[in-house]
């Protein structure tokens, strides 16, 4: 294990996240206030209360679960993509390094910011509402998750892609329409009984769910299948990893 | 003796079904300079990248130290360093986190020192605080040696290291090049400019269509090929070749002031003195002689052309 290399990687990926850093977290901070004031206030104010919790605090998890998703995404998978793309590939795959390095390295960084963020989002809506966190700890555990599971989907993406569109369709086609049909600014018990159905296909509505439950108690599908669900999809985007690596796929000719 | 680099059998198909090595076969020595020559799309930069992981071979085995370079990748690929042909460099790293970047990379702890003392050798210790983009083609292509350089590596491949570079940089490149082999460093080059391969090679390797096509010292190689040519200038003019030296492959120059002999150094006969005896005889009076020995260059030629023409046929 080249621990070194991981380091290396990990730095460089950091230091390009902290040399945009106003942009970074700009953007982020900005659209979510907006959120906080389109649905908590406009919103917020006709609905007033979803299963016991204000609507305002209701949105703040999936506020995050979106945020947070997003960033995991398109921060690995442009940190992948950009050195395919201006050539400085060549030095990762001469480098005495296997691919648990590279991921490592790559997609610790870029879970590392989308947590970053999702700190600050959370710090953030604290100035919003009123609310407290029923359970930390799992709340960290769903965030970690996330990110890092994420991240590794950016990862294939990143390595997936053969021009800047398509790196930048999944995250658009795919990614935003999921959360956004996820339950993260609505109970899934809101819908009519056939949409429910449909919705429990959607793999972010166990997130958003397991996530909420971690701060108010209420879910709308039990939290240890939301855990099996987060779990069930890291151990896909791992394998799917792994199977890129074996055999070269886009990466070698 | 087995070399510090021994490629086996290397074979290259790339996905299109193009055929980019032939079964090449080659054995690098520690501490020699190799100039790996050929046309373009010979398969040059295939060869390096396949011997440094970056492209999968399809056939054949590459052993860098003993070790080889897929089963052992992480022994082998720590033992060398790589030069790319293309300046592949991000550009708002600055220069001295890209170099130190690269040795991370390849498992090195961190030295600010050894990265400091590489920038001085390659002449970039002013640039340490730029942006790769604020550089000029010339020092980028210097801090992707930098990079190469930041490990220590036991073999260092160098894929047209002096493209676009000028002739002054050049030399100093060639400085760098003696200064890494008198501390031991096997080097392996691509290059278009013979000169450059002349100046600095131990020995010529000839690659042509993926197939190595000749191996060999490079003095030997200039002596066993070198061809000379003698030009004699006349005192008088000629309108044509006296009968009596028809025969001995003298041409006369095209204003007849001048008679042209192409003859091979290492002959038994050079046929030299015969010429002079019967230049006498025939009462032709000498005014000066010159002798010029062929370049590698139109070797390297001679040969591409050869293979070229076999193919055909
Ligand atoms: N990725 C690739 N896919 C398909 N064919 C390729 C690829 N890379 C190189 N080739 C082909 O393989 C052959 C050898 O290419 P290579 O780059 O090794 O040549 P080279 O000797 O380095 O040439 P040059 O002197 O121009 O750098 C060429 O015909 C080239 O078109
Ligand atoms: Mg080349």
């Amino acid at each position: 294990m080249n621990w070194s290399a991981v380091a290396a990687i990990y730095r460089f990926e950091m230091a390009r996240f902290f040399r945009t850093i106003t942009q970074s977290l700009v953007s982020p901070v900005l659209s979510t206030s907006l959120y906080f004031v389109v649905f908590g206030a406009a919103i917020g104010s006709r609905i007033d209360q979803v299963e016991g919790v204000p609507y305002g605090a209701f949105i703040v998890p999936g506020l995050i679960m979106l945020t947070v998703l997003t960033q995991a995404t398109s921060n690995a998978s442009f940190g992948i993509y950009f050195p395919k793309f201006i050539g400085t590939m060549y030095e990762i795959l001469s480098a005495p390094i296997g691919y648990v390095e590279i991921v490592l390295g790559y997609v610790g960084a870029a879970a590392t910011k989308a947590l970053f963020i999702g700190v600050i989002i959370l710090v953030t809506s604290f100035f919003f509402v009123d609310m407290t966190i029923l359970h930390p700890l799992v709340m960290v555990a769903f965030l970690i998750l996330t990110c890092v599971s994420f991240a590794l989907l950016g990862f294939i993406i990143g390595i997936w892609a053969k021009n800047f569109e398509q790196l930048q369709l999944v995250p658009l086609l795919v990614i935003t329409p999921l959360v956004f049909l996820g339950g993260s600014f609505y109970s899934i018990s809101m819908l009519p009984p056939f949409w429910q159905g449909v919705t429990l296909f959607n793999p972010v509505v166990y997130l958003v769910s397991g996530f909420r439950w971690s701060f108010f108690g209420t879910a709308d599908v039990p939290v240890a299948i939301s855990l099996v669900a987060i779990a069930a999809f890291l151990g896909i985007m791992l394998a799917v990893t792994a199977w890129i690596f074996r055999t070269g796929w886009r990466l070698k000719q | 003796m087995s070399g510090i680099v021994e490629v086996d059998g290397l074979a290259k198909r790339y996905d299109g079904g193009f055929e980019a090595l032939k079964g090449v076969d080659l054995s690098i020595r520690e501490g020699e300079i190799l100039a790996l020559l050929g046309p373009n799309g010979a398969g040059k930069t295939t060869l390096i990248s396949t011997i440094c992981g970056i492209t999968v071979p399809t056939d054949g085995a590459v052993r860098v130290g003993g070790h080889d370079v897929v089963r052992d990748f992480r022994a082998a690929r720590r033992m060398i360093g790589l030069v790319p042909q293309e300046i592949n460099l991000e550009p708002f790293e600055k220069v001295r986190d890209t170099v130190a970047f690269s040795r991370g990379l390849f498992g090195a702890p961190r030295d600010d020192a050894k990265v400091a003392a590489v920038l001085e050798a390659l002449s970039l210790t002013d640039k340490a605080g730029s942006q790769i983009k604020e550089l000029s083609g010339g020092m980028k292509r210097r801090v992707l040696i930098a990079k190469a350089l930041s490990h220590d590596p036991k073999v260092l491949f160098l894929d047209e290291p002096t493209a676009g570079v000028d002739v002054e940089l050049r030399r100093g490149m060639w400085e760098v090049v003696a200064e890494l082999k008198r501390r031991g460093v096997t080097i392996i080059l691509t290059t278009h400019y013979i000169e450059e391969a002349e100046a600095i090679a131990d020995r010529i390797a000839v690659i042509s269509k993926g197939r190595i096509l000749l191996v060999e010292e490079k003095d030997a190689l200039m002596a066993r090929m070198g061809r000379k040519e003698m030009v004699l200038e006349l005192s008088e003019p000629l309108d044509a070749l006296p009968p009596a030296l028809r025969a001995s492959g003298l041409a006369l120059g095209a204003d007849g002031s001048s008679l042209r002999y192409v003859y091979d150094v290492h002959a038994e006969r050079t046929g030299i003195t015969r010429l002079l005896s019967d230049l006498q005889a025939a009462g032709i009076r000498v005014r000066d002689v010159t002798t010029r020995q062929s370049s590698l260059e139109e070797i390297f030629t001679g040969l591409v052309d050869h293979d070229a023409r076999e193919a055909a046929e």
